[in-house]
């Protein structure tokens, strides 16, 4: 952070996240996320997923971590999303429309729907001993170079997360080798 | 005067207004630039791309409205705006209705991290282009939706098109841009930047356009990204989301009206938008030529006369224009209208050129805060100006591609051009740190 942008923050100015737009993103994101289960029409339900997803990135924003709502809109509202319409637009709206949605496993939906709720409210009522204040959240202004330095380290270094990152990319190599060789039998 | 405007104002702040905090002028900021850009795109990108158009094809263009058709663009948009707004009876209502929207937003939203200037930007998000690409990338959501609520053959291909196009081409422009993005990590630090403006001052610190860096690796990637960006906006010779001959409109087919045009502004908001990121990433952004050669006070006096000179010219063209009209009595009123014209544009060259002598010290006065902000402004557009009239240049030169060509050049050329420039960019940078 450099000092102009120090000086410009303290002489009063208001953080620009306001508990009003947590509320906002939050209802957003949890009535689009509703819409997706219930509504009928496939590509109406991907529509309220994309919606969704933007106000996610939104929250992530609040949260001081700008670079994975930067990647949560790339990789999920821009590319995956619009991968998914690609498919259900060529499936038949009418006839799908009319098949029965729920079958007989919502019970187990649902359990496991509550058993993550559960999760949820826990870590919200004793968050305070679950996690530290250790990791307070980083200056906007250098969350992303953060980010770098744990994935790939400094100078010489390796980084915290190095190893693990590698081998996730090497899982993801494996995963696109394998999807187009399923695709393409003759190569 | 209330504290929200005057903290802005005070000379020791060098922030966007959205790093500063300042809700107020970040809400002027982005109504300047949304006013700004939607009457640039209406009016005079309109008229030029016509204009240019028909001079290429030795057509004379629009020629009854106004001067030279100056006015030709208002007629338009009246027209569509009192056309009949058809929504057909199949086609699923509401997402008819939002999907022009998508793109309109798409499109306009990035502008608040496009750099004008040092600190005539919206906001200087640490995330800048990775959020320009992200947001821009939304807009294909805009083309694919329209397509499909339409509930018609022609604009379902044309969307199916345009998705599968925008998702080739969005990866080499990305690995195009990750290039760039390494260039800005040769400091003393060695952390690079996403933000726009770091970028850009990444160039003015390494004293090079990331264009002519390490050549030519990173002319290739501007060239990729180049390419990417036509096919990103659905432009010619990559329109084949809309070609004419074998989709009538493509994704816009069934549209009409207002809505129509929203998708036409959505276009065209979207070329000026990857234009500036080109502009950022290669071309020095705001910076002058020659800001490290030429940097004298003599210099910099020189360059602040350009964007008055500028108008000065276009204002000497058009009294130019006025002398050479018919002179029968038909042409009268188009005469006057040209030489009231010609007289503004005077007057704005005057203006520029009273600021650019009044700014000359390097002292922080009002005046040359003024003047150093209008330079900035100035350069930029001017850069982002030449590849407007690329994309008009292009149109009118090359034809259509095959669709399966498109996708050989995307996913065979283009891809494995753009990953080899970043792996010698990545090496060639590690030898030179």
């Amino acid at each position: 952070m450099n000092p102009a942008m120090n000086s410009a923050l303290n002489s009063g100015m208001a953080p620009v996240a306001t508990p009003w737009f947590f509320y906002v993103l939050a209802v957003v994101a949890v009535a689009s996320g509703v819409a997706v289960i219930t509504r009928r029409n496939a590509v109406h339900a991907a529509l309220a997923l994309i919606v969704a997803l933007l106000a996610v990135a939104g929250l992530y924003l609040m949260l001081y971590a700008p670079f994975v709502a930067g990647v949560q809109i790339i990789v999920y509202a821009g590319g995956i999303m619009v991968l998914f319409l690609f498919v259900i637009m060529l499936v038949n709206i009418e006839r799908s429309t009319k098949e029965r949605r729920f079958n007989r496993m919502w019970p187990v939906g649902l359990a496991a729907a509550c058993a993550l709720l559960a999760l949820f409210v826990s870590a919200i009522v004793k968050g305070k001993a679950l996690f530290s204040d250790r990791g307070m959240p980083l200056p906007e202004a250098s969350n992303t170079q953060q980010i770098a330095t744990l994935l790939y380290g400094e100078a010489g270094r390796m980084g915290q997360y190095t190893f693990a990152f590698e081998i996730a990319s090497l899982l993801l190599l494996v995963a696109i080798l394998g999807a187009v060789i399923m695709t393409k039998k003759k190569i | 005067m209330p504290n929200f405007i005057m903290s802005y104002l005070d000379p020791n702040v060098k922030l966007t207004p959205g790093s500063a905090g300042s809700q107020f002028w970040a809400l002027i900021y982005v109504l300047i630039i949304f006013v700004g850009v939607s009457l640039t795109v209406m009016w005079l990108l309109n008229w030029v791309e016509r204009k240019a158009l028909a001079h290429f094809q030795v057509r004379l263009g629009p020629m009854r409205v106004g001067p030279h058709g100056l006015l030709q663009p208002f007629a338009d948009a009246l027209k569509l705006m009192l056309k009949e707004d058809i929504i057909p009876s199949e086609a699923d209502q509401f997402v008819f209705w939002v999907a022009p929207l998508i793109g309109l937003f798409a499109s306009f939203t990035v502008y608040t991290v496009i750099p004008f200037g040092p600190s005539q930007a919206v906001s200087d998000m640490n995330i800048g282009i990775l959020f320009m690409l992200g947001v821009s990338s939304l807009g294909v959501l805009g083309i694919v939706v329209a397509g499909w609520a339409s509930n018609s053959h022609y604009p379902l291909i044309g969307a199916l098109r345009s998705s599968a196009q925008m998702v080739s081409y969005e990866v080499a422009m990305g690995l195009a841009v990750v290039s760039a993005v390494l260039m800005t990590s040769l400091n003393a630090t060695g952390t690079g930047t996403l933000s726009m403006i770091g970028i850009v001052q990444a160039q003015q610190q390494q004293g090079v356009w990331f264009i002519f860096k390490f050549f030519p690796l990173g002319l290739i990637a501007f060239v990729i990204f180049a390419i990417a960006m036509v096919a990103e906006t659905n432009r010619a010779p990559f329109d084949l989301a809309e070609a004419e001959s074998e989709l009538t409109a493509g994704y816009h087919t069934e549209y009409s009206g207002l809505r129509w045009s929203l998708f036409m502004l959505a276009e065209y908001a979207a070329m000026m938008a990857v234009s500036s990121i080109a502009v950022t990433l290669w071309l020095g952004g705001w910076m002058r030529p020659f800001p490290n050669l030429l940097h004298a006070p003599a210099w910099e006096f020189v360059f602040s006369l350009f964007p008055g000179l500028t108008f000065l010219g276009v204002a000497a063209i058009t009294f130019v224009g006025v002398a050479r009209m018919p002179s029968q009595s038909f042409f009268k009123i188009q005469r006057i209208g040209l030489a009231v014209f010609a007289a503004l544009l005077g007057f704005i060259a005057l203006l520029l050129l009273v600021i650019a002598v009044a700014g000359r010290s390097a002292d922080m006065s009002v005046a040359a805060r003024f003047r150093e902000g209008i330079d900035y402004v100035y350069w930029f557009l001017l850069k982002v100006a030449v590849f407007i009239y690329l994309f008009i240049w292009y149109r009118a030169t090359w034809p259509r591609y095959r669709f399966d060509q498109l996708m050989k050049i995307g996913w065979k050329v283009m891809l494995p051009i753009s990953l080899g420039v970043l792996i010698v960019t990545a090496i060639v940078g590690v030898i030179v740190s």
